[in-house]
């Protein structure tokens, strides 16, 4: 409600979203993406650190890496890992962008480039892991 | 706000002015951690395609990375990341209005740090 102090209506409070002019979108999704990677960290790390290094063992260590990620719980976890990382990744950019850079053409130019490079990233990585997923051979796998 | 004509009025202070404290300290390093980590992540993804690949592009980039400088990088993205997830935990409670007071602050805070020394340690001795 408006106070008596101030002459906007509340409708007009409403509409104004606050001085970001988009509510509490952002913060809401930024959260949603922080608690979904918790449990995905904690579910990536432990067949990351088995797959991580094998190159110590030539193209051997290259298949275990293929045989890691053609089981698909490994595989769905990276792949959620990698997208969630990077959407939380564009949203807290975005933050740091807004805090730290005034000037419009700069700062618009940035956030572009910070949302478009983020999905292009998390795409690269999506793909290699479902090509990993899909090909590696049946006898790899498991 | 950068076509404003300021005039000869003060600026805000800068940060350097301020005594750094456990709340302010901990708060810098969660972005700085969180800037840090957009390096981390595409060496991950470069990771994965390498993988995705072939076996000779696979070593290169594996063994890049395990390299002394390599493994220095990956290392310092495993703090971060220890870092900013716990600390993150420690702002989604004070986003649900847990642990405000000042003592909760200081002993999170300092749970929080031991707690990524320790992960990153053991990242070290085991990975």
């Amino acid at each position: 409600m408006a106070s008596k102090s101030s002459i906007k209506t509340p409708m007009n409070r409403v509409l104004g979203l606050g001085s970001a002019k988009d509510g509490v979108g952002h913060w809401w999704e930024q959260r949603l993406s922080s608690i979904a990677l918790i449990p995905l960290t904690l579910l990536f790390v432990a067949p990351f650190l088995s797959a991580y290094g094998q190159s110590a063992f030539g193209a051997e260590g290259h298949l275990a890496v293929l045989a890691i990620y053609s089981d698909p719980s490994n595989a769905i976890v990276a792949i959620l890992f990698v997208a969630v990382s990077f959407w939380h990744l564009q949203q807290g950019l975005q933050v740091v962008i807004e805090d730290y850079v005034h000037a419009k053409a700069a700062r618009t130019t940035l956030l572009i480039g910070n949302a478009l490079g983020c999905w292009a990233v998390a795409a690269v990585g999506v793909f290699a892991i479902l090509k990993i997923a899909f090909t590696a051979a049946p006898e790899f796998a498991g | 706000m950068a076509d404003v004509n300021r005039g000869d009025r003060p600026l805000s202070p800068h940060l350097q002015v301020y005594k750094p404290q456990i709340t302010s300290v901990l708060s810098i390093l969660h972005r700085a951690t969180g800037v840090a980590l957009t390096l981390g992540g595409v060496l991950l993804v470069w990771w994965f395609l390498a993988a995705a690949t072939g076996p000779e592009y696979f070593l290169f980039v594996d063994g890049l990375l395990t390299s002394p400088l390599g493994g220095l990088v990956m290392l310092g993205s495993a703090f971060a990341l220890a870092y900013h997830s716990l600390n993150g935990i420690r702002h989604l409670f004070w986003d649900a209005g847990y642990g405000f007071d000042l003592d909760s602050v200081a002993t999170s805070g300092w749970a929080v740090v031991i707690g990524a020394i320790a992960i990153t340690v053991l990242l070290w001795i085991f990975a």
